[in-house]
This record gives C-alpha cells, sequence and structure tokens, in this order.
C-alpha cells in the first residue's frame, strides 16, 4: 500500500517536472541577450518593454559596465556589448567586432548637500578635476566660495563618489575632467576604470546614484536620466564658450548638433566640451558592439531588428528618459554598416545587396 | 548463521570493496579540487608575480590605465577589516556563549541560541544593503563624530606620505574601513559564539565546582578556571570566524567603500582583496594583466585562508585532547 502511494505520488511529479520543462520550449519568442552599459540602460530597457508587444521579442539586458560588457561579446556571451566609449579600431578588428551608436546621452554631475540646492550651485570642471583630485576637501573651500557668491556653503567634508566597476560613464567624465585640468590627466588620466586619488567607488550608474543620495556632502557622476528619474540636484557647468548651463535636453541637443559625424569610419565622435553658447560639455553618444561573424543567423538580425525598431518607433521613450536620437543620417549608416554582420557567407540584414 | 554465511561470501566482499573505493574516490575528489584550485590560481597568475616580482605584495598601487597592480592595498583591507570584526566580535561571541550556558533562565536558552544562529542564516548580501542603507549613514552622522571627537588625538606611525596619520580623523562619510568591520563582526559573531558555546560546555563540571567551592566568585571562575581550560579551543573558535571574515565579498563591497588605495585611518575607504575581485573581474581581458594581477590576489587570500583555518583545526584539536 504504502509503495503503491509512494510511486504514484512519483510519477506525478515526474509528470508536472516534464510539463514545466515542455512549456518552456512551446513559446517561439526570442530572447536577445545584451550587457555593458548602465548609461544606456534606461533606454534600452524602455525600448524593449514597448518592442516586446509587436515582435514578441524580449531583452535580457544586464547593467554591468561597459568595460564589462565588451568583455562578454568578445566571449561571445551576449549577442551585443554596449559601451560609452569607443573600443579602439585594432581591438574591433582582433576580436571580429563592429561597433555603432545607437543614442546619445549627457553626463551631469551630482550632489548632495543638506541646506543648499544643489541646482543652483557652480563648479567649473577644473574644480571638479581637483575634488576628485582630493586637493579640494570642504565644501566651503575659498575656490567654492568663490565662484557661488550668496550660497551659505557648509564646513561638510567632500565625498566624491566614482564607479567602482569599469564604465563608459567614468570613460566620457575623465575624458572631460583631464581636457579642463591638467593635473588630473597626468596623475589620473582617462579611461573606463582608473586610478582614483580619493573618494569612495559604487558599482554602477544606479549605486552611484544611490551613494550620493545616501551620503550627506556626497559629489558624484551619473547619466542625466539617472538623476531626473530619483529627482537629484545637478550643478551647473561652464562650458568651453565661458557660460554658465544647466543639464536641459536643450543644452545636450546643442553639444549633440556639433558632433563631427562625417569623419570616423567606426561613427564615433566626441561630444566634450564642444563649441557653441549654450552646449552642455559632457555629452556623449552610447555604442552597440555586435560580433561579425554570429553563429546565429536569426537571432543577429533579431537584434538588428530591435535596433532599426528602436530608430525608427522610439522617440517617445527617448523623450521621456532625456536622451537625444541620432540624426537621420547617421542611423542610415548604421543600417549600411549592418551588413559587415555576415553568416553562412550571406549578410544577416535584411537590406543588404 | 544464515547472516554468517554471507558475510563469508564473495557478493559481501565485492560490495565492500566497491563501496570502500567509492568512498575513497569521494574524498580524494575533495583532495584533487582543493589542488586543481591552488595550481589553476598559481598558474593563472603567474604573469603579475614573474611581472612585479615579490614586492607584488607590498606594491600600493592599482593603476589600470597604466596597467600597474600591487596587493598592498586589498590585503591590508582584508586583513584589516577581518581584524577589527574580530575585536568586535570575540568579546561578544564569548559573552553570548558564557550566557547562554551559565546564566541564562533555562527558558530563554533556546529561542535565544537560536536567535544568534539565525544570524547566521541572513545571505551576506542582505548584510550588505543593511549596512550600506542603515548603518553607513548612522556611522556617518553619530558614531564617526563621536569617535572623531573622544579619540582624534590617537597617532599612529609616521609614514613618508603623511607626516602624521590619526586612526580616528578623516572625513566621516560612512562608508570605510570601519563599518565593513563592524558588518563583519555581525557576521562572524554567530560562529564565534556557537563554537565557544560547545567548547564552554565542554568544560569538566568538576574544575567549575571546584572552583565555586573554593568561594570564587563566577567573573573569577570564568578568568581562573573555565578560560585556560579551553583556552586552545578558543581560540580555535576565533580564527574559524576569522576564515570566514577574511573571504567575505557582498557585504563588504557595498560598505568598504572600494578604493583600491591603502586606508589612512579607520574611516577611510579602502578595497579588501574579494571586493576588488567582485568589482573588477567581469572587465578583466583575458590575457591582460589585470586578469592576472587579480588571480594572483585570489591566490594570496586562498593561502592566506587556508593557513587560518589549519591553525584553527590544529588549536582546536589541542584543546579537545588537553580537556
Amino acid at each position: 500500500m504504502k509503495s503503491t502511494n509512494m510511486l504514484r505520488r512519483a510519477t506525478l511529479g515526474a509528470l508536472a517536472a516534464f510539463a514545466t520543462l515542455a512549456s518552456v520550449g512551446v513559446a517561439a519568442a526570442d530572447e536577445i541577450t545584451g550587457a555593458g552599459s548602465t548609461f544606456a540602460q534606461p533606454i534600452y530597457t524602455r525600448w524593449a518593454e514597448a518592442y516586446a508587444g509587436p515582435s514578441g521579442d524580449t531583452l535580457n539586458y544586464q547593467g554591468i559596465g561597459s568595460g564589462a560588457g565588451v568583455t562578454q561579446v568578445i566571449n561571445r556571451t551576449v549577442d551585443f556589448g554596449a559601451t560609452d566609449v569607443s573600443v579602439a579600431p585594432d581591438r574591433l578588428a582582433a576580436n571580429q567586432l563592429m561597433q555603432f551608436p545607437t543614442v546619445i546621452g549627457a553626463v551631469v554631475v551630482s550632489v548632495n548637500i543638506p541646506g543648499v540646492d544643489g541646482n543652483n550651485l557652480k563648479l567649473t570642471g577644473s574644480l571638479i578635476g581637483d575634488i576628485y583630485l582630493g586637493r579640494v576637501r570642504m565644501w566651503n573651500d575659498h575656490r567654492i566660495a568663490a565662484l557661488n557668491p550668496g550660497v551659505n556653503l557648509p564646513a561638510l567634508a567632500i565625498a566624491p563618489v566614482y564607479r567602482a566597476d569599469a564604465s563608459g560613464t567614468t570613460g566620457i567624465f575623465t575624458n572631460y575632467l583631464s581636457s579642463v585640468n591638467l593635473a588630473f590627466g597626468t596623475t589620473t588620466g582617462a579611461g573606463t576604470s582608473v586610478s582614483w586619488r580619493a573618494g569612495i567607488g559604487a558599482p554602477g550608474n544606479a549605486g552611484v546614484a544611490g551613494a550620493i543620495a545616501n551620503t550627506h556632502g556626497a559629489i558624484g557622476y551619473v547619466e542625466y536620466a539617472y538623476v531626473a528619474e530619483n529627482h537629484m540636484q545637478a550643478v551647473q557647468l561652464q562650458n568651453r564658450s565661458g557660460a554658465w548651463v544647466r543639464p536641459t535636453v536643450e543644452a545636450f541637443a546643442a553639444a549633440a548638433a556639433q558632433a563631427p559625424w562625417g569623419s570616423s569610419p567606426n561613427q564615433d565622435a566626441s561630444m566634450i566640451n564642444t563649441a557653441g553658447a549654450t552646449s552642455w560639455p559632457i555629452v556623449s553618444a552610447t555604442y552597440v558592439v555586435v560580433p561579425t561573424n554570429p553563429t546565429d543567423a536569426g537571432r543577429a538580425r533579431k537584434m538588428l531588428q530591435f535596433f532599426d525598431w528602436a530608430w525608427k518607433n522610439g522617440q517617445t521613450q527617448v523623450d521621456a528618459l532625456h536622451y537625444i536620437s541620432l540624426p537621420a543620417s547617421v542611423q542610415n549608416r548604421a543600417r549600411q554598416r549592418w551588413c559587415q554582420v555576415r553568416a553562412a557567407g550571406q549578410a544577416v540584414w535584411s537590406g543588404c545587396h | 548463521m544464515a547472516s554468517v554465511a554471507f558475510e563469508n561470501s564473495r557478493r559481501f566482499h565485492l560490495g565492500e570493496s566497491f563501496f570502500k573505493t567509492l568512498l575513497y574516490l569521494s574524498a580524494s575528489i575533495v583532495l584533487i579540487t582543493l589542488a586543481a584550485i591552488l595550481v589553476i590560481l598559481y598558474v593563472s597568475g603567474q604573469n603579475a608575480f614573474e611581472h612585479f616580482g615579490p614586492q607584488f605584495l607590498w606594491l600600493d598601487q592599482w593603476d589600470p590605465v597604466r596597467d600597474l597592480y600591487g596587493a598592498a592595498a586589498p590585503v591590508a583591507g582584508t586583513l584589516a577589516s577581518s581584524a577589527i570584526a574580530l575585536l568586535i566580535a570575540w568579546p561578544l561571541g564569548f559573552g553570548i556563549a558564557y550566557f547562554l550556558t551559565e546564566s541564562c533562565p533555562r527558558r530563554l536558552r533556546t529561542p535565544l541560541g537560536i536567535a544568534v544562529e539565525l544570524l547566521a542564516a541572513i545571505p551576506s548580501i542582505v548584510y550588505g544593503m543593511w549596512g550600506f542603507f542603515v548603518l553607513a549613514p548612522v556611522m556617518a552622522s553619530n558614531i564617526e563624530p563621536w569617535l572623531t571627537s573622544t579619540f582624534g588625538w590617537l597617532p599612529v606611525l609616521p609614514n613618508e606620505d603623511n607626516p602624521m596619520w590619526f586612526w580616528f580623523q578623516g572625513a566621516p562619510v560612512g562608508v570605510g574601513l570601519l563599518t565593513s568591520g563592524v558588518v563583519l563582526a555581525i557576521m562572524i559573531l554567530p560562529f564565534i559564539a556557537a563554537t565557544t558555546r560547545d567548547v564552554l560546555l565542554t568544560t569538566p563540571q568538576l574544575l567549575k565546582d571546584g572552583g565555586y567551592a573554593m568561594g570564587a566568585t563566577r567573573w573569577e571562575v570564568v578568568t581562573g578556571v573555565v578560560i585556560p581550560a579551553v583556552r586552545g579551543s578558543l581560540f580555535g573558535a576565533v580564527f574559524l570566524g576569522l576564515g570566514r571574515a577574511l573571504g567575505e565579498t557582498m557585504a563588504v563591497t557595498f560598505v568598504i567603500g572600494n578604493a583600491n588605495r591603502m586606508p589612512d585611518g579607520f574611516f577611510a575607504p579602502t578595497a579588501s582583496i574579494a571586493s576588488i575581485v567582485a568589482n573588477t573581474f567581469p572587465e578583466a581581458d583575458v590575457g591582460s594583466m589585470k586578469l592576472a594581477a587579480l588571480f594572483a590576489l585570489g591566490f594570496i587570500l586562498f593561502v592566506v585562508s587556508f593557513f587560518v583555518l589549519a591553525f584553527a583545526r590544529l588549536l582546536l584539536r589541542q584543546g579537545r585532547m588537553a580537556a
């Protein structure tokens, strides 16, 4: 009696397990996998939510930082890697990768100073570089007070926050600081992962945003969507023309309009410290890196179709998160370059010859 | 009668030797895996050891732009945060264990014991989140300023970078060496308390009764009779906790501040071996010096943890044999 009961239970259990496993294979939808930049994570996930309806395909995107994203696509563990810093052409060639830009965003500097409205605080890029070098340690330092007359700065220690992981946002920010602060350029330098002289590290754009919100006296750099969504305060910066600019979409667009798209073969363009009286000084495109020799042509095509759809139908999401769309000419050139992605001797993208 | 016949039969001997082989295989798989991990860590980190030489162990640099790496900061951070954790958790753990074995009312003994053991069941990432969102602000606004005002004058040996640096001075940002030590202390507390309780229960009752009979107070019995009797095992319990603290990753990564530099004071952010590997491993390319440096750090941590645990086992065994 006991053994028949057990046998019955075991059979039912096995059938249930088999049914669950079998149902997984029933769904025809594909899952595109991507990893990398947390700078672009907000817009990619919003686009993916909107794309799931019309196409039935989902995107599994892991925001692990630009450096790790490129490593993962080199290791072919994901369909595409996302990075905010352009990958060197020889590294792309050596690993059979192709890079194209997807959208433009801005890096802003956020502060958390009790009793001070950070949105009205003015800091020059050179001064921020000195803060991250540990040369300016208190908020009531005379150099900060000189730029902000009338603001009651407290005697509070400055806690600079940076990215603990390899980050394209760090790459953009250190590029900017190196261009405006010579000492910063020679000691810390620019790159996705640098040796910071002062401050604390947090993982991901979300981690930096959390650390700023959690620490009195903190200053940190994040992509603008994180500041907007979390209602944080972002300081005004001085652009190349000497004007004080607030971080607004208009300022980002003014900088993006100056991008030298025509001249680069890999479609990377620097929008840091661009000319223009109203330009925001820290704007950048974010890039997607894909293998030119994918093993699964269908998956590669679905991934390119996702970005094609996002460029055609994703303007609402771009506006909601305060990113800037690429110019149509750049998007068309990217589509032409997608023909480099080939599987079994044929171009994966349907618009190729 | 029939069983004796069975035991002499060939089937029994075959089954017996098969079972023995299986047991030996299982044990040797563990040993082989341990040796394999050690070898792989060393071979993968060899580039870093060869390129930087033995100085790798005490070079204070971590510069990915110029590809210069050194183990001084993560090793110092690991050892310092574990030492702080031990200093806090050891007296607390001993107190809890002594209370549970001696003074605690019988009704409370089991619930309290379970509560302490539940601390061990909390996932370490939850500790990290709690440390970052709850403990760090409390440290920044209350505890660190109080420490600065009370103990800020305590100096340490001057070195060439800082003419004088102080234990308890520095910007009170909340995350840093001290906070990570406190979080680690709470994490290793249940291990120390449970092992110490087991060790205290092995104290011969005759010795304690003798002490009480001679008119010793409870405190005198603890310090004069119990601790000397189980001293070796007590150290062993402590070293077990240390072994756990050395390898702790997620809790430490959240609260240690992730600054790959030597700390200059208790409030300074620093890094531990586990936190630097957790942050940097996903982006280290195959064949790069950064990856070799990370493997070298892993090898150093493995060796240190191995010795700590071996020493703990030795002390525990000696303690039990003496008792």
